[in-house]
């Protein structure tokens, strides 16, 4: 391995400036931050992607660099594709580590063609040559997988660009649950009520959606195939049913219902079927979370007077709280891989800000600086977290890094957008 | 095997050979979807109403992964409308004050002389806060609502205490006058 290419985060000790890289303004990608060690990679314009539907290289580019894990080098205006053979020595001089390009080919049954190469310019070895054929509709889902794959030969880790997120939109008396790429581009709603939608789920598999509904004027959960559309009501009890949770191997949904008198913790299986309570504390219990391995449920409760994060075995019985800093934390979300979990507390001030555990030293740091942070959610990979927040009076999503130093806003179309929730790996 | 890598100069075939002992796994079509192609697909943006199997996507014999079917429920909105029944709560507080025991005795004799008649009990809170915890915060104050109906002599089978928490504000606005008109219990006939 190259010790240039291959650089680890945290080990380079010369903090770097983030740069702002002139994305496309179609993309709005707003990134700020100082950025730890990061990869400098150059990725050319794509040889004809400007006749295509989506601009692959600015995907590509605006992907990496959200990462927090990579510097763009400027390409422009080198005119190269996958079948150039680039000066390495050029390359080198202008600190690129590694260099990609490819071409964007309109096939003649309207799907469209990518190839690209990505190299090692310190070597002068190429790391990846791929092509890639897919339906008009999936070129921005190839743009993304592109990322991924230049993302995992460059840090050895799995990228998440290729994966969705969901979120609900609120605008003129109308609310639409959308599913859009995990860059907030390429929305496409899955479900759209005159009533309130909050509280999105992904199943495990990416397949279904949960979430909760007030269409038939109270808080209902259903689940709904991203696919088909296809929905059922898992959870129609009388009084409220609200905060779905599947368990990460998908056989069971955690909720919350009012059906005996307050809010108490339930799990169910996935069709609504063998529900089972889980709390039987005075006060509220709400907004499960399920560890990684499936062993424990973290939830919100108010037993120990406001809303603290507690934790216990994913068939219920005794819990013990996890958060102990200040009088209100709220919407805990338990990393992929085991070790952290991140929440919102409010302060003293009224603010609300994204905190982060360490679920092994019970270190907390604060992520933000912002004041109405809301619902966040791990990225698969457990390297960055979405979550929402506001500025100049309107709800807008965020990503972070997990040090807090890089983040970016995500700009759906909707104007008011809120409760962002990330998909699984695609498949 | 690749389109890529076929028709390409002879030195280029060997390079991409190697290449791809390089590359290892990385399949010259893995973003081929392995998905079965389903006859109720419908792509990106078309409505719902479109003829099955009408979309582009399904034209080439492959499914669209990125494809999302929306659905619009928006007709069966069955809100019932507000009545003017409202009970309003001071901050962080579930208690049925004083000044509303007209409105809760008024429902209370309603109710008791109808007793096929029933009410929804809607626990509303104000923005401040998570989505879900507010859910459960108005939770509280529908059933301090019913709680006081029941107190005098309401059927509990007449009653439901459900909450919206705070995604139905009556009035807009981040200060305390928007805020107290939100906390609030609306009582609306089904």
């Amino acid at each position: 391995m190259d010790r240039r290419l291959f650089l680890q985060r945290g080990l380079g000790g010369c903090a770097a400036l983030a740069t702002v890289f002139p994305a496309a303004s179609q993309f709005r990608v707003e990134i700020s931050g100082i950025g730890a060690a990061q990869v400098p990679v150059a990725i050319a314009r794509f040889r004809d992607e400007d006749k295509a539907l989506h601009p692959v290289s600015q995907i590509v580019r605006a992907d990496l660099e959200r990462s927090g894990l990579f510097k763009l080098v400027p390409t422009a205006p080198d005119n190269l594709d996958e079948n150039a053979r680039p000066v390495f020595t050029e390359w080198r001089s202008r600190n690129a580590d590694a260099l990609a390009a490819g071409t964007v080919t309109r096939l003649a049954d309207g799907r469209y063609d990518l190839r690209y190469r990505l190299w090692d310019v310190v070597k002068g070895t190429e790391l990846i040559a791929q092509s890639l054929a897919v339906p008009k509709e999936d070129l921005r889902l190839a743009a993304h997988r592109i990322a991924d794959d230049i993302y995992q030969k460059l840090t050895g880790e799995r990228g998440i660009f290729s994966t969705r997120i969901a979120y609900v939109s609120k605008g003129a008396g109308r609310y639409t649950l959308f599913v859009a790429d995990a860059d907030g581009e390429g929305s496409r709603s899955a479900l759209g009520s005159a009533q309130p939608i909050i509280s999105p789920a992904w199943s495990p598999e990416g397949n279904e959606l949960a979430y909760v509904s007030f269409e038939t004027g109270k808080p209902v959960v259903y689940v709904q195939d991203v696919l088909n559309g296809r929905r059922r009501a898992v959870a129609e009890f009388r009084g409220s049913n609200s905060a779905p949770a599947f368990s990460p191997d998908g056989a069971q949904l955690a909720v919350t219902l009012t059906r005996d008198g307050n809010s108490e913790l339930y799990a169910m299986g996935r069709q609504g079927d063998n529900l089972r309570r889980l709390t039987t504390a005075p006060g509220i219990d709400t907004e499960a979370a399920w560890s990684s391995d499936g062993r424990s449920i973290y939830f919100v409760s108010d037993r120990g007077g406001g809303p603290q994060v507690y934790r216990m075995g994913a068939s219920g019985g005794n819990a013990e709280r996890v958060t102990f800093s200040g009088n209100y934390n709220i919407s805990p979300a338990l990393s992929p891989d085991g070790r952290y979990m991140a929440y919102i507390n409010r302060n003293g001030g009224n603010q609300f800000r994204l905190q982060l555990m360490d679920l092994n030293s019970g270190t907390v740091t604060a992520l933000t600086d912002t004041n109405d942070d809301e619902s966040p959610s791990f990225a698969p990979n457990s390297r960055l977290i979405i979550y929402a927040s506001r500025a100049g009076g309107r709800d807008l999503l965020m990503t972070t890094t997990l040090d807090g130093l890089i983040k970016a806003r995500l700009s759906p179309p909707q104007a008011d957008v809120r409760e962002p929730v990330w998909g699984p790996y695609s498949r | 095997m690749t389109s890529f890598l076929h028709g390409r100069a002879a030195w280029l075939a060997a390079f991409g050979a190697a290449v791809l002992v390089l590359t290892g796994c990385a399949s010259n079509t893995r973003v081929e979807p392995p998905a079965p192609v389903e006859n109720r697909l419908v792509g990106a943006g078309t409505p719902a109403t479109v003829a099955p199997g009408a979309n582009a996507g399904a034209t080439t014999g492959q499914a669209a992964q990125s494809t999302v079917t929306p659905v619009d429920v928006t007709r069966n909105d069955t809100a019932a409308n507000a009545g003017g029944r409202v009970v309003y709560f001071d901050f962080d507080s579930y208690v049925v004050k004083d000044e509303f025991r007209g409105v809760v005795e008024s429902n209370a004799r309603r109710l008791s002389a109808d007793r096929k008649r029933r009410i929804l009990i809607e626990g509303h809170t104000d923005e401040r806060g998570g989505h879900e915890y507010n859910l459960a915060l108005g939770q509280r104050r529908a059933e301090a609502v019913l709680k006081s109906l029941t107190l005098l002599g309401v059927s509990e089978a007449q009653l439901e205490a459900v909450s919206f928490g705070k995604e139905k504000p009556v009035v807009g606005g981040s200060n305390e006058a928007a805020w107290a008109k939100n906390r609030r219990a609306e009582l609306k006939d089904r």
